[in-house]
């Protein structure tokens, strides 16, 4: 049976992983390759790791991080983060990423995931989508939930996968970083109306949150940074607790 | 040991050869028909679509070097689903190893709903008692427990057979290894399975 997946996602800025509460007042937490080994060792069904670099700089270490982790970790690898073309794509490609998540040059620029389907297969294609609730309307935000766009959850990740989007990523910006569990309700209807797994992020507090998005949400893999960060479940754990609540997980080593 | 990844356009290589690395196999990837012919072992990797995968073949010649070869062949994914009879993916006939066809993924019901493409880890179920006599595990799974798991990005997958030596349920059955004589095939992909896919790949290079 297809297992439940269980992705720790590195938030990297100037080559350090970073964690913040509502993508602001980012804190330090580690080396990404020793991160990368760990979680890969202890189960991690797959890693995604996000540049939020602000500099140039910053960026050029990126791409030798994704080199050192592909090489090193042996679970697939998203990697995201300002790509804006299928040139930043296919570079990324040769790095050794097995897939590429794209945001806000997507919601910029829509054609973006037809070109990148259209070179390197839907698979590679990972539709990230940050969206708060305004009002009882799901608002598409970019720049980190810093700017709100005119698109609506729903509707963009049905034409996100029309365009040949392999996964969507959805994050409510209402809850990611605060521990306080995910919309489920959300998730499941996203889930139902999509023919494409489903990844949710952004609000795991507990084994309950993840179980329950998994479960209720109907989501086909859940995302997380600080639960797993700041030790407060570890992979183990939290796939024991998962397989026991009746949720198929692969077990961790 | 010399084992030749076979490049043929298909993109992702990094990822088998970062996996062979990782071992700390030598490896060369080539496309050059004497280099396949000497290798003392040879992959066949896949990513991408198989009708225009299978025409990369037939315009380089090496959908007649691949079927001659006499050494331990690996076919991972879109690799081996060429080195099935044809596939539903672009309606291509393919290079006619394997004794099977590869077709699309469906649910069990057609009222029910099911995900394409499988993405994510799923386990196997090894053939052991098979059609052609098979009473031993394939060599590729000595040392892999039953019900293992694996990861899977794929939206066709080749039918069961005589060659089937490991089985994948996503909405039917299908084929998630194959093996006949010295040709090998997995529709997961063993560089991304963590250490079960490490040890498929060292049952592979110790051949």
């Amino acid at each position: 049976m297809l297992a439940r997946r269980i992705i720790p996602c590195l938030d990297i800025r100037d080559g350090v992983t970073v964690k913040g509460t509502n993508f602001l007042g980012l804190r330090s937490v580690g080396d990404p390759v020793e991160m990368a080994a760990e979680y890969a060792g202890e189960g991690a069904d797959e890693l995604v790791c996000l540049d939020i670099s602000a500099t140039l700089e910053g960026r050029k270490t990126f791409a030798s991080l994704v080199e050192r982790i592909a090489g090193t970790i042996d679970i697939p690898f998203t990697v995201g983060g300002g790509i804006a073309s299928a040139e930043d794509a296919g570079r990324l490609l040769l790095a050794g990423a097995d897939k590429v998540s794209v945001n806000s040059a997507a919601v910029r620029r829509p054609q973006l995931i037809d070109e990148i389907a259209s070179r390197y297969g839907s698979q590679f294609v990972v539709v990230a989508i940050d969206a708060r609730r305004i009002g009882d309307r799901w608002t598409v935000t970019t720049h980190s939930g810093s700017r709100t766009t005119d698109r609506e959850l729903f509707s963009w990740a049905m034409e996100a996968e029309e365009r040949g989007a392999g996964e969507i990523l959805f994050t409510s910006m209402d809850n990611d970083g605060t521990g306080k569990g995910y919309p489920c309700g959300t998730f499941a209807a996203l889930s139902e109306m999509l023919d494409i797994p489903v990844i949710a992020s952004g609000g795991a507090g507990s084994v309950e949150d993840i179980a329950e998005v998994l479960t209720a949400g109907k989501a086909d893999a859940a995302l997380a940074a600080s639960i797993f960060h700041y030790g407060k479940v570890s992979i183990p754990q939290l796939k024991a607790a998962l397989a026991s609540a009746g949720i198929p997980v692969r077990p961790a080593p | 040991m010399n084992t030749v990844i076979i490049d043929y356009g298909t993109g992702n290589l990094r990822s088998i050869g970062n996996a062979l690395k990782r071992m700390g196999a030598e490896y060369l990837v080539s496309s050059d028909p004497s280099d396949i012919l000497s290798a003392d072992r040879v992959i066949l990797p896949g990513v991408g679509e198989a009708s225009s995968a299978m025409k990369r073949l037939l315009d380089t010649g090496l959908d007649r070097v691949i079927p001659s070869l006499k050494q331990p062949v690996l076919g991972i994914c879109i690799g081996m689903q060429l080195m099935c009879r044809s596939s539903e993916e672009g309606k291509t006939e393919c290079l006619g190893i394997f004794r099977t066809e590869v077709r699309r993924l469906s649910p069990a019901h057609p009222s029910m709903k099911l995900k394409i493409p499988e993405m994510g880890w799923n386990n196997i179920r090894m053939e052991t008692d098979g059609q052609d006599g098979k009473q031993e595990p394939c060599p590729l799974f000595k040392g892999i427990p039953d019900g293992s798991y694996v990861y899977y990005v794929h939206s066709f997958a080749p039918d069961i057979c005589q060659d089937t030596v490991a089985v994948t349920e996503y909405g039917h059955p299908f084929s998630a290894a194959l093996d006949r004589d010295n040709f090998f095939g997995t529709q997961f992909h063993p560089e991304k399975s963590g250490k079960t896919g490490q040890r498929i790949l060292e049952n592979f290079l110790g051949l």
